[in-house]
């Protein structure tokens, strides 16, 4: 296979996976393949959604985050934390108190990532003005989506919106502010606080440009765990409160869903949960679905309160969030406000390296570059779907009966691997019981096959 | 290389779905984005049609290295005037059909635009016949 074309934050670890279709049957865009009774992630077709993560009944994916310990590697350590983070905690504890605690795990400073956000409004509206004829206009907040769109839908590439993220604008804003400030450069760690898989992936190999104002990413349940433990254990007693901004309400509820589509103007919608959104897609590249100006679209049910590093019910941070809103100044308040100060000030600088380059397409559906060869597989294709029973049972290995026919002509797997056919050659006679076992081995390890019924 | 898909006359839910499969076989096939856009928004009008004019009919599709070829077979009340059922508007759709978003007269002149190629035969009270070729 290819080199990966993606960092791939989702690890599945060999030593814990009991090779079960689990993630196998759940993976969005047909990842995962199972050999040798383990699960493997075809890098070119993994989004890192995480969804496979959410399954495992014996927590054999993991999402590689970096060590803790690294932030101390920095003078100046700063916290880059999303507002589904404040989400996580029961109403009683405040804001104030969750940042608190993350000073005393050691960062020097608390940011928030939707500081970000009303510049990057503005810049988005102006955007959507400009370029008005593309319609839909998709945004490109959700990595996971630009990665689907990328593979799985690459016609519509041109379409996403070439802006970073809020998550971007304000590391690079709050780095230029702290030196400003004084802070040596090289000094400077930026550590954002993940709630999922794919926005690690995106900071490691970022889907536009190349290079990442954040040092590194720590995952929300982590964290969350340290500062929920200290604050339950009383141990927070601390009073280093860090000096924050506040927020307006459209920043604060940005990352849920309709966070940006009740925002953008003109015919808007939103989309969550990466099943959906591919629903979606499939209706919209047909033309089925039209003239939609706008459309936020999000890998995970309730967008990030849903997140697979999360660990709150998502139904309850939507609630929490929600209500830090209607606290909060109002949206036309905080420009005032920010005018004067802040993110604000600096916000035509920002809006020139907001710009992320065009998106490219990277289909992972075609059987070959080349059209005739191409042909020719797929004629193989439909041939040996034919010799195949279509009840989708992944024993071969493959997620169900089409993909493992493309996996066969590929010279992934052999077709002896379907027990259905096993059966009918066992019955011709080209096949014994004996060699049947062997191949179900290949696929499934030993273990499975020589227990003792 | 050839493909056939049923389609069923009065059944909105499932309209589009023919057009679905034979895009997926186009990326698969790597055809260029731009070609597949325009083959797939003319299939889908195509077969929408079906749905919504006809009885029943099939899918037909033949690819090869330098064309696609697309067929509709329908059996249903035919088109009288073709020249009139090409112009911009014309439509004879119920209303049940305008309530569910169809029905602007826009579908047959959308086909012509992203196809090389159309002809429509068609046999009052016993059905029509859309082909469509886009050169690759
Ligand atoms: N397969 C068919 N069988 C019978 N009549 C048809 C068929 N296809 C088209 N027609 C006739 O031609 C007319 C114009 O078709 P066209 O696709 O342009 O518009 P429409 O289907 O009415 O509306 P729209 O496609 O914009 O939803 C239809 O209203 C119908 O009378
Ligand atoms: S919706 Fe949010 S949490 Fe989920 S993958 Fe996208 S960015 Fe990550
Ligand atoms: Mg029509």
């Amino acid at each position: 296979m290819k080199k990966p074309d993606f960092h791939h934050a989702l690890k599945i670890v060999r030593e814990v996976c009991i090779g079960c279709t689990h993630c196998m049957n759940i993976c969005p865009t047909e990842a995962i393949r199972v050999t040798n009774g383990k699960a493997v992630l075809i890098d070119n077709r993994c989004v890192d959604c995480g969804f496979c993560y959410r399954v495992c009944p014996v927590n054999a994916i993991i999402v590689e985050q970096d060590d803790f310990n690294r932030i101390f590697e920095y003078k100046t350590r700063v916290a880059l934390v999303p507002s589904v983070m404040t989400g996580q905690f029961p109403d009683n504890i405040t804001t104030r108190q969750i940042y608190s605690e993350l000073m005393e795990l050691g960062f020097t400073h608390v940011f928030e990532v939707e500081q970000g956000v009303e510049v990057l409004f503005e810049a988005m509206t102006e955007y959507l003005e400009k370029n008005s004829k593309t319609k839909p206009l998709i945004s490109s907040f959700c990595p996971a989506i630009v990665r689907l769109i990328q593979v799985k839908f690459p016609a519509l590439v041109d379409n996403i919106i070439n802006l970073n993220p809020p998550l971007d604008i304000s590391a690079l804003y709050f780095r230029e502010q702290l030196v400003d400030e004084g802070h040596d450069e090289n000094d400077i760690g930026i550590f954002y606080i993940t709630p999922c898989a794919a926005k690690i992936a995106a900071v490691k190999t970022p889907p536009g440009e190349n290079d990442s104002p954040i040092t590194g990413v720590i995952n929300m349940n982590f964290i969350f765990n340290k500062v929920y433990t200290r604050i339950k254990q009383g141990t927070g007693d601390s009073c280093i409160v860090p000096d924050i901004c506040s927020l307006s309400a459209r920043s604060i509820l940005w990352s849920l869903t309709n966070g940006e589509s009740v925002h953008a103007g003109g015919r808007s919608m939103a989309v969550d949960e990466i099943h959906n959104v591919i629903n979606f897609l499939e209706q919209l590249e047909n033309e089925e679905i039209k003239d939609i100006d706008f459309l936020e679209l999000r890998a995970c049910d309730e967008s990030c309160a849903g997140g697979v590093l999360t660990t709150a019910n998502r139904f309850f941070t939507v609630e929490r969030l929600k209500k830090r809103a209607a606290r909060a100044v109002s949206d036309t308040e905080i420009t005032d406000q920010e005018g004067k100060t802040g993110m604000f000030r600096h916000k035509e600088k920002l809006k020139k390296r907001m710009t992320v380059q065009p998106f490219e397409p990277r289909s992972m559906m075609k059987l070959d570059e080349d059209m005739s060869e191409a042909l020719k597989k797929m004629k193989r294709v439909e041939e040996i779907g034919k010799c195949l029973p279509d009840v989708d049972c992944g024993a071969c290995g493959s997620p169900n009966c089409r993909s493992f026919a493309e996996d066969i002509v590929q010279g992934y797997s052999k077709i002896n691997q379907c027990v259905f056919v096993q059966r009918i050659f066992e019955k011709k006679g080209i096949l014994s019981p004996e060699e049947s076992i062997n191949i179900m081995k290949g696929v499934w390890g030993n273990e499975k096959l020589d227990k003792n019924c | 290389m050839q493909f056939e898909y049923s389609i069923e006359g009065g059944n909105f839910s499932r309209a589009g779905y023919a057009s679905s499969e034979v895009k997926k076989k186009l990326k698969q096939l790597n055809v260029d984005l731009q070609v597949i856009k325009r083959v797939v928004v003319a299939l889908y009008e195509a077969e929408v049609n079906v749905v919504a004019h006809a009885y029943n009919g099939r899918m037909e599709v033949e690819i090869d290295k330098d064309k696609i070829k697309l067929a509709l077979v329908d059996s249903g009340p035919g088109i009288p005037d073709i020249d009139k059922a090409m112009e911009e508007g014309y439509s004879t759709a119920t209303p049940e059909v305008r309530e569910m978003g169809f029905g602007a007269g826009m579908g047959l002149p959308n086909i012509k635009k992203n196809v090389d190629v159309l002809t429509i035969n068609s046999v009052v009270g016993k059905g029509t016949t859309v082909q469509m070729i886009t050169y690759i």
